[in-house]
């Protein structure tokens, strides 16, 4: 076990380099001269000079590399050029608000996803199946921004329910949390649906039912418990994808988090903060994946021993 | 249902045994295809879509910049279907205008991503070694950003624009296909036929065009139509955002981030733009569910 554990956190080392080197190399992908880009089209040569050496882009490749990393490790990020202030703070203040929509959305999703696949499961072929399903693919197929303006619409313009956006209360999270997770939920319950119609044919399911057990017991007491091993899986992995769709979601509902954050940075060309934040997102998910990997291999000892 | 497949299987070969012919694949996926009625109906909507990507300027009853601002924000009637934005634009008419672009950019953008992603992963599962150690940590890093993240990364670099979203879209699709066709390669590589081709001297180019890109032909097309509903929503995101198309282009999302102004009198110039790009991506996830069913062999009822 200890060795599984060893060797999936050994194996994310060089892809955390390579993506280093991938977000280093950012800056210096964007065609024409950065500096002059964030300094402006009428900027002084002094100008784009200060700006060439905030964003350390005077020196050898290597160098700046180098000096990337240790400052990065020692939780630096440069300034924001738009604020001026450390990027470090200007993330940290945005970190929690989009942990917990995620964290909220991802609840629900799987909750629900979860019911509506063991639903279909067990009524399968029937019109509660084909309902389900239906509802799954169009749960994946649909706009996340034009689902979050439709409930916006409905619940706090026409119905004054809940509020249009921002993250005032409890009911601020009713909204952004369902349009994010619809996705998510449906891709869940996809995926337990299949997962338990495979399991129900196993023949310890055909024993439950031969010595008598409710068709309830044996769906929920012995099916579902070993379905879930590849569930859990697929709802980590959609963590990643959850993380993706908070930039979106939080644009829509005015949220004060890291995704809406990005945008104001792209629109704005403010490099560091786009860099810091792409990192950021890009070791969350590596995180994540780690998680999945490593809860899997306690799920199933099979893997384990491979 | 079960007893049924069973019965199907074994009259399945007699007749053509008798009658000396064989049913190719093209017929035995039609036989899977069209017993999906789901489907069916969504590659029927896929063809119309098309279609209307093509003569959509010419029948559409207004402009897609015909101002009228004498009708502006008006709701669906007789003469604007689907209602007016706030330039009096009708807004049926740059859906229909608009759907030659969300077409163009998700083929296209996944065209480019899966013959990049095909081309990796042939490599990557024939030659195997260090070159599939190379490919595959490449993907890792791609892997390493959620998709749209990746995404707006390039556009930081590159600028918005709707020629940029098609890089982006096709450089992180790119990943998706090549472990894909890597796996599916290494299935094929390991059959008799190629083993049997290998043996009496042909090129390892040739085994890979000739011998296995076929066999990998079915997986290929099945994510190629699946890619498709999902480049589509993420080319309606991010001009949503700001970072694709740009107004007054008739792109959908475009269209639907300048309806959100008007959200509290006029919902219909979000709803209708935003209702097209459901339908469109419902369509192509429905065709492609129905594809994979029929052309994946792994998959019985």
């Amino acid at each position: 076990m200890l060795k599984y554990f060893l060797k999936r956190l050994i194996g994310i080392i060089p892809i955390l380099f390579f993506v280093s080197i991938f977000i280093f190399l950012f800056v210096h992908m964007i065609p024409g001269d950065p500096a002059r880009l964030v300094a402006g089209q009428d900027a002084s040569l002094a100008d784009v000079q200060a700006v060439q050496r905030e964003l350390g882009l005077d020196k050898p490749l290597y160098t700046q590399y180098a000096e990337f990393v240790k400052n990065i490790v020692q939780g630096d990020f440069g300034l924001s050029l738009k604020t001026k202030r450390p990027v470090f703070d200007e993330i940290a203040a945005r970190f929690m608000p989009t942990f917990w929509l995620t964290f909220w959305s991802m609840i629900w999703a799987v909750l629900f996803g979860l019911v509506v696949g063991v639903f279909s499961a067990t009524k399968r072929n029937k019109w509660q199946d084909y309902l389900g399903m239906f509802g799954a693919v169009s749960g994946i197929s649909l706009p996340s921004f034009w689902l979050g303006l439709m409930l916006i619409q409905l619940f706090a313009v026409n119905l004054g329910w809940l509020p249009t956006g921002g993250m005032d209360s409890w009911k601020s999270y009713i909204l952004p949390s369902i349009t994010l997770g619809a996705g998510v939920a449906a891709v869940i319950a996809r995926f337990s649906r299949s997962s338990l119609m495979e399991v129900m044919k196993e023949d310890y399911i055909r024993t439950g039912r031969a010595k008598g057990l409710k068709e309830n017991k044996v769906v929920w007491g012995h099916a579902l418990k070993n379905s879930m091993i590849p569930v859990v899986t697929m709802a980590g992995l959609q963590f990643g994808f959850l993380l993706g769709g908070s930039i979106v979601i939080e644009t829509v509902f005015s949220w004060p988090g890291l995704g809406r954050l990005l945008i104001d940075s792209v629109s704005f060309r403010d490099y560091p903060v786009i860099q810091a934040e792409m990192l950021l997102f890009a070791l969350e998910f590596i995180l994540i994946n780690l998680f999945v990997d490593l809860l899997y291999g306690v799920l199933n000892p099979q893997i384990r021993y491979e | 249902m079960a007893e049924m497949k069973v019965g199907e299987v074994i009259r399945q070969p007699l007749p053509q045994a008798v009658n000396g012919t064989k049913s190719t694949p093209k017929q035995e996926f039609w036989r899977k295809f069209k017993k999906q009625k789901m489907a069916l109906a969504a590659g029927f909507f896929v063809v119309i879509l098309f279609i209307l990507g093509i003569i959509g300027p010419f029948i559409a009853p207004f402009g897609a910049a015909e101002f009228d601002y004498d009708h502006i924000l008006e709701g669906p009637s007789a003469a604007h279907w689907a209602g007016t934005d706030a330039y009096g634009r009708d807004i049926f008419s740059r859906i229909l205008i608009g759907t030659r672009l969300s077409l163009f950019v998700s083929l296209l953008s996944v065209f480019l991503g899966s013959v990049g992603g095909t081309i990796l992963g042939l490599i990557s599962g024939y030659y195997g070694k260090w070159i599939d150690n190379l490919i595959m940590r490449f993907c890792d890093i791609l892997f390493a950003f959620p998709g749209i993240l990746l995404a707006i990364g390039i556009i930081a670099i590159l600028g918005p624009g709707l020629g940029n979203v098609v890089i982006a879209i096709s450089i992180f699709s790119v990943p998706i296909f090549a472990r894909i066709v890597r796996s599916s390669t290494l299935q094929v590589k390991a059959t008799v036929y190629v083993e049997a081709t290998r043996s009496i001297g042909a090129k390892p180019r040739r085994i890979i065009w000739k011998h296995i890109f076929p066999g990998t032909l079915s997986s290929i097309i099945v994510n190629f139509t699946m890619r498709l509903g999902t480049a589509i929503l993420t080319a309606a995101s991010l001009s949503f955002l700001g970072l694709g198309a740009q107004p007054p282009s008739p792109e959908w999302g475009a269209m639907l981030s300048g309806g959100r102004d008007y959200l509290n009198n006029a919902p219909h110039v979000t709803f209708f733009p935003g209702l097209a790009i459901f339908l469109t991506v419902l369509a192509f996830n429905l065709f492609g569910d129905g594809l994979r069913d029929a052309l994946d062999p792994k998959i019985k009822d």
